[in-house]
């Protein structure tokens, strides 16, 4: 189906339903009752969930078949977004041209990157992607401040000379982004009894695209130019005596997965028309490695999951604060609540760092292959009584 | 004109003189052994044969064409394959993705941009690799992981992975380097079985001299840096000179 062999479709259904059903799968808990805040079902999360799925997936292209590990991915999602923003400002408020010149802008910009970071490998590429990340930042952030805004980041204004559209609205507003007057945060609300279930367009709209661009990584991991970036990693030795140019190879998936993070950029200016230099920042690249690592490197659905739990962790552990705390164990004596709650607290709210840490150590140390490979254990446990498929690496390729 | 021409190759290294003056020419379709004691220079021979070393001085042309300044890549895509001491193969991918790559090498160059096809479309490649796999006798193994196959399967493999490009000339380093007494009379036996279905160029580089004098048909002897003498075989064996340099301390 689809150029797709049946497994790889199944995982693709499955990753279509999991994206189109997200507003009732993340909302399981009645509104207002206690457990409702740990419902990730509103917009803004949602549309975090799916743009981080893109930035890794294209993250995982790079550094899960090749191994070259990018610190310095967050640039292109940044220049994405710069991109984004100042075609809403000249061009129009319709987030597809935004999009697409993001996606271009990005790949333009990793294509000049790659092509000097691959002149080394291992530690050294890691290094020279993050001194240019880090420029990059740097020069959004002061320098180039007529482009980028500097420090108060991108914004639209009032007098912005869009040439198709308006630059304000009737009612003297900055008008919004769109997609052919389907406006992005314009949302549907739907109550059943005690839940309520949002679907919000920019949600949807970026959910289409993490599908594509899901799809595009299906189709990248089982085609024979996958095959040689998992060769490049294997050994880059025989690569060559095997009269191969290991170079473009890695030059192709550098600009790839650059452009990966390009619409990620574009989709995320597409949602909140602005976009600032901490974009570009070196703890944003190194998330994206978090996410794909924690997920499973090299594993297809794993970067989607790892950025999942990470935007999850980062916007619901986050809002836990000391006096919830207090609510939930009301029911201990008063000094052991105290003491539970003293134990508790840094895990929580501004802790969830902390939290977040030790669950990306537990899953270093005992599942390499990240969230991936446990839920493989988990399957494998129930599958017991068929042993003979019990293959411990889902990283396993093409068969 | 032989196949693979070496002319003056001079190369140092610092102080030492690794090659001194090495001239060489295998013939097409001949199996030439280089042998030497150790330090004789036959590994620098062999890199600067493949483009990893590049020489001070010399020419060495293959087919016709110069070789040297070319990168491995290309050499190999001029048609000279590589077997390394240690077997080198894509340790993280299946037996049958480590012959499928070759395929791809050769049929499509040193790169091409083909992401969106499916591996499971290239229905001729596949079939290649089958072939292959099954003449070197390891087509049951075809899905295991290439890194939990035996040594003796690993240099079958890599051997298959350069076989199934049609080399000119297949370059071998020590290929029984460090085996049991079993695996060096198998490989002996695949090597020979290689020749006899495919009339292969091969240049080898051996310390065994079991391995050596049945297999060869021209040996070069190196020792230091120079080549002593070239002849067949029976000739070397009884070679006061190569007697004095390398085989007074080995048995024959």
């Amino acid at each position: 189906m689809l150029g797709l062999e049946k497994k790889d479709f199944r995982l693709l259904l499955i990753v279509i339903g999991l994206t189109m059903l997200a507003p009732f799968l993340l909302n399981p808990f009645p509104e207002g009752s206690e457990m409702a805040q740990f419902n990730a079902g509103y917009p803004d999360l949602m549309q975090r969930f799916v743009i981080f799925g893109i930035f890794a997936i294209g993250f995982n292209i790079l550094f899960g078949l090749t191994g070259y590990l990018s610190f310095g991915h967050a640039a292109f999602l940044g220049a994405g977004s710069y991109g984004a923003v100042w075609m809403f400002k000249l061009l129009s408020m319709n987030v597809l041209p935004a999009i697409a010149i993001s996606v271009v802008i990005a790949g333009l910009f990793s294509l000049l990157i790659g092509y000097i970071s691959l002149r080394r490998s291992g530690i050294y590429f890691s290094i020279l992607t993050l001194a240019f990340a880090q420029m990059s930042f740097a020069l959004a952030y002061s320098v180039l401040t007529p482009i980028t805004g500097g420090e108060t980041g991108l914004q639209l204004a009032l007098d912005d000379p869009r040439i198709f559209g308006v630059s304000q609205t009737a009612t003297g507003n900055i008008p919004v982004p769109a997609l052919f007057g389907l406006e992005m945060r314009s949302s549907f609300e739907w109550e059943v009894g005690a839940w309520l279930f949002t679907f919000n367009t920019g949600y949807y709209l970026a959910a289409l695209f993490m599908i594509l661009a899901f799809y595009m990584s299906i189709r990248i991991f089982r085609s024979p130019f996958g095959m040689m970036l998992r060769a490049i990693k294997s050994n880059q030795t025989r690569m060559s005596y095997t009269g191969l140019n290991a170079k473009p190879y890695t030059l192709a998936a550098f600009v790839i997965s650059g452009m990966y993070a390009g619409l990620a950029g574009g989709l995320m200016a597409s949602m909140d028309p602005l976009a600032g230099a901490e974009r570009m920042q070196w703890t944003a690249s190194g998330e994206v490695v978090l996410m794909t690592i924690l997920g499973g490197a090299g594993t297809l659905i794993g970067p989607v999951l790892g950025a999942g739990m990470i935007k999850y962790f980062e916007n619901i552990f986050s809002k836990i604060n000391e006096t919830i705390l207090h609510g939930w164990f009301a029911f201990l004596p008063d000094g052991l609540e105290n003491f539970v709650v003293a134990m508790i607290y840094p895990f929580i709210g501004k802790g969830w760092h902390l939290t977040l840490g030790i669950v990306f150590m537990l899953v270093v140390i005992f599942l390499p292959g990240g969230l991936v490979q446990g839920g493989q254990k988990i399957a494998a446990l129930f599958k017991r009584s068929k042993p003979e498929d019990a293959k411990p690496n889902a990283t396993e390729p093409a068969e | 004109m032989g196949l693979l021409e070496v002319k003056g190759i001079n190369k140092r290294f610092g102080g030492l003189q690794a090659l001194g003056d090495v001239n060489l020419s295998v013939a097409e379709g001949s199996l030439h052994a280089i042998i030497g004691p150790n330090g004789a220079g036959k590994s620098t021979l062999l890199n600067v044969l493949v483009g990893k070393l590049i020489p001070d001085s010399g020419s060495v042309s293959f087919d016709g064409q110069s070789v040297l300044g070319r990168k491995p890549h290309e050499i190999n895509q001029m048609g000279i394959s590589r077997v390394f001491q240690t077997p080198e193969i894509f340790s993280d991918l299946s037996v049958f993705e480590n012959v499928m790559i070759p395929c791809f090498a050769k049929r499509d160059g040193a790169f091409r941009m083909h992401a969106i096809e499916s591996i499971f479309a290239e229905k001729g490649i596949q079939a290649q690799a089958d072939a292959i796999l099954d003449d070197v006798n390891m087509l049951e193994k075809k899905d295991m992981l290439a890194s939990s196959l035996s040594r003796g399967d690993k240099r079958r493999l890599e051997m298959a992975m350069c076989l199934v490009q049609d080399p000119k000339l297949l370059l071998l380093d020590e290929p029984t380097a460090g085996m049991a007494r079993a695996d060096t009379e198998n490989t002996i036996n695949l090597l020979k079985d290689i020749r006899e279905k495919r009339g292969i160029t091969m240049a080898i580089i051996e310390h065994d001299m079991n391995v050596v004098f049945s297999l060869a048909e021209r040996i070069t002897v190196l020792a230091q840096g120079t080549p002593l003498v070239e002849d067949t075989p029976d000739n070397i064996k009884g070679h006061p000179k190569v007697r004095e340099a390398y085989l007074g301390e080995a048995q024959v």
